[in-house]
């Protein structure tokens, strides 16, 4: 039998890209291209069908504008809430909807086709006006008109998804990525992304293999090609040979033996073989995730990312409608802790049509959002404390920068918490609060910060990024984005120790803590609580098991007196090769 | 059937918001209502219609109703127009 280099190199139908979320599987692929906006003109059978899917389409841009304007209408100026109320009220346009209903049913062509038409005939009447703000109107419409047929492509495509299949996508929006592992994707396989990009998070949580950042799979794969997805390499083979197959089912003959290895690891300690015990939590991103986080033992949910809530729901849930969620999961978990982040929308994370600010990443994010749009924030506290009963919820503030931020938080929570006891709600009066430490400012800060709250979390995705100056979706520099600069292993080594200082808990949230590459150096610099993927704690908790604490300690000692990312990954792989301790992907 | 001229008399002219309002005033009425300005005759029930129309400052339209309540709604939709849209 060949060795897996040898049939990599040899493989001329590859594609190579970063892998995501490990895990291997030989399917069929789904196409599934969803930016570029080409209208089907195509003759259709089944008008009433393209009525519903229009009806559904309408509903569909309803609740998404209503999501976009419940968060943005404390920053909306009034001029462009007028425009976002004259944009839902053409979703409802009597007059509109019944030329198209009735062009449908005469013509009997996609709607998409006819929705552009109608819609693109009062653009050009307000082009041709010689008054400028007209033709900014005209843009306007032009948002509704896409959206509306952004949807409906949506459904065509939709119905057209397999079940079983992998997907090839330019680059997947959480949402997408929701929806297709719910028609039972086996893969997913990007153009865009990196490591830390929504759809990798996402994939490593719900267990689907993943490779992201691919460039041009879009381009050399076909739909319905039979590909086969390395998610622990980063590599793609098109219509492979029968000797890659074959080659590949062993391979996963040997993972599922591996899992059930693991597995038996459920009910051993998370201990070094010098005895250090390390607590592993869970991230969860959806809530469906919380089988998993049983099944793997984690010691609790680290960071339950609130934002996910608006993405799976399409919309922003009321108090009540998030009291529930936050009480069905805390009681699932109980007697565990789980530690509820405050919506960190912004960024990358959600795009507003009333926000294009040149920067979203230094922009309005996080904590900033959210003291900007007190009411929401005053929901979401209130969602929390009346989710507490259990009490077994904390509640940490994403993206402080600042000793003021925590205190004009602080105060919001304490007015929350004294009309809930107004009104005889019962909440947990001892509800731990507690910061992310993912800004450069912050970190240098920690001691200082420490002192206002119960509780700190180190996002490792955001300091790399902010760390570096390096945007992490950016194609372009997204090389640049080094979990291993000495710049942020020092930076890490920093917060430690004034956590410690502080005589504060802290914990590490980041996409970093699931890299088995850097357990060793993150337990040497003195981490006790990893917080990562649900699915990937059990290779965490083997390479826990398998190193020494002191040897650990040694290596960090090493690493921080690096000075180049070359020189800490040759450490830490020499420290794997000395003590051997082999990294999942080399085993199987 | 009523018909009526009236003139834009606020600055802003008629912009989104009061689109958005006449449109509104206007779903609560049986009776028919167009708007006609230019050679352009738009039903003023429509949101995107009513939008298409550039109407500045100083510009004169003529306002159609007919309908059982086309007098109420006549009075109610002119008497918008003449306060300036609220923006006086």
């Amino acid at each position: 039998m060949k060795k897996f280099s040898q049939i990599f190199k040899d493989a001329e139908n590859k594609i190579t890209g970063i892998a995501a979320a490990p895990g291997i599987v030989i399917a069929q692929a789904y196409l599934f291209t969803k930016e570029k906006l080409v209208i089907n003109e195509s003759e259709i059978t089944d008008v009433e069908e393209a009525k519903q899917n229009l009806i559904d389409a309408l509903a569909k841009s309803k609740k998404e504008l209503k999501k976009i304007f419940a968060i943005a209408k404390e920053k909306m100026e009034e001029k462009r809430a007028a425009i976002f109320e004259a944009q839902v009220m053409i979703l409802d346009d009597p007059i509109l909807l019944k030329n198209i209903n009735d062009r449908i049913e005469t013509e009997k062509k996609q709607p998409e086709f006819i929705v552009n038409d109608e819609i693109s005939k009062y653009q050009s009447l307000m082009m041709h006006s010689y008054e400028t703000y007209m033709k900014e109107r005209a843009g306007d419409i032009e948002d509704i008109k896409n959206r509306i047929i952004r949807n409906l492509q949506k459904k065509r495509w939709e119905s057209k998804i397999k079940n079983d299949m992998i997907v090839v996508s330019d680059s997947l929006t959480p949402a997408d990525t929701i929806l297709l592992s719910r028609s039972n994707a086996k893969g997913f396989v990007t153009d865009h992304g990196g490591l830390t990009s929504h759809a990798a998070i996402i994939s490593r949580s719900l267990n689907i293999p993943a490779v992201v950042g691919t460039h041009n799979a879009t381009k050399h794969i076909a739909d319905g090609d039979t590909i086969i997805v390395d998610g622990f390499h980063g590599y793609v083979l098109v219509n492979p040979s029968k000797e890659q197959i074959d080659f590949f089912k062993e391979k996963i003959e040997k993972l599922v033996e591996l899992q059930k290895s693991l597995a038996e690891l459920k009910d051993q300690p998370a201990k070094t073989i010098d005895g250090k015990e390390i607590t592993l939590l869970a991230n969860v991103d959806v809530t469906g995730e919380i089988d998993l986080v049983i099944t793997n033992d984690a010691k609790g949910i680290g960071l339950y990312r609130t934002e996910q809530i608006i993405e799976e729901l399409g919309e922003l849930p009321g108090e009540d409608e998030q009291a529930k969620i936050y009480l069905n999961l805390s009681t699932r978990i109980y007697p565990k802790p789980l530690v509820i982040r405050a919506f960190d929308i912004g960024g990358d994370k959600f795009k507003f049509l009333d926000f294009d600010e040149p920067n979203p990443f230094l922009g309005l994010r996080g904590i900033r959002l959210l003291l900007e749009n007190q009411k929401m924030f005053k929901t979401q506290i209130r969602a929390v404390l009346k989710g507490s009963k259990n009490n077994n919820i904390l509640f940490m503030l994403p993206m402080i920068s600042t000793v003021l931020e925590i205190k004009r938080s602080l105060e919001i929570i304490h007015e929350c918490k004294n009309e809930l006891r107004d009104e005889k709600i019962y909440f947990d009066k001892g509800l731990k609060i507690g910061i992310m430490i993912e800004v450069p400012s912050a970190a240098l800060l920690t001691f200082e910060l420490a002192g206002y709250v119960d509780f700190l979390s180190i996002g490792t995705n955001d300091l790399i990024q902010y760390l570096i100056a390096v945007d992490r979706g950016n194609d372009l520099v997204s090389d640049l984005y080094q979990e291993f600069h000495p710049a942020v292993i020092r930076t890490l080594s920093h917060i430690v120790k004034e956590a410690k200082k502080a005589k504060k808990p802290l914990s590490i949230c980041g996409e970093m803590a699931a890299d088995t590459l850097a357990i060793p150096l993150l337990v040497g610099i003195g981490l006790t609580s990893l917080s990562l993927a649900p699915a990937t704690i059990p290779y965490a908790k083997r390479i826990l098991r398998s190193i020494s604490f002191e040897k650990s300690k040694l290596l960090a000692e090493d690493c921080l007196a690096s000075a180049t990312v070359d020189e800490v990954t040759e450490k830490l792989e020499k420290f794997f090769k000395d003590n051997s301790i082999k990294r999942t992907r080399n085993i199987i | 059937m009523i018909e009526q001229t009236v003139k834009i008399v606020n600055k802003a002219g008629l912009h989104t918001r009061p689109a958005a309002t006449i449109v509104k005033m206007a779903a609560k009425f049986k009776c028919e209502f167009y708007i006609s300005k230019d050679g352009l005759n738009i039903n003023a029930k429509s949101i995107i219609g009513v939008m298409t129309l550039a109407a500045e400052m100083g510009s004169e339209l003529v306002l159609t109703f007919d309908g059982d309540d086309e007098k109420q709604a006549s009075e109610e939709i002119i008497d918008y127009f003449k306060r300036g849209f609220d923006e006086l």
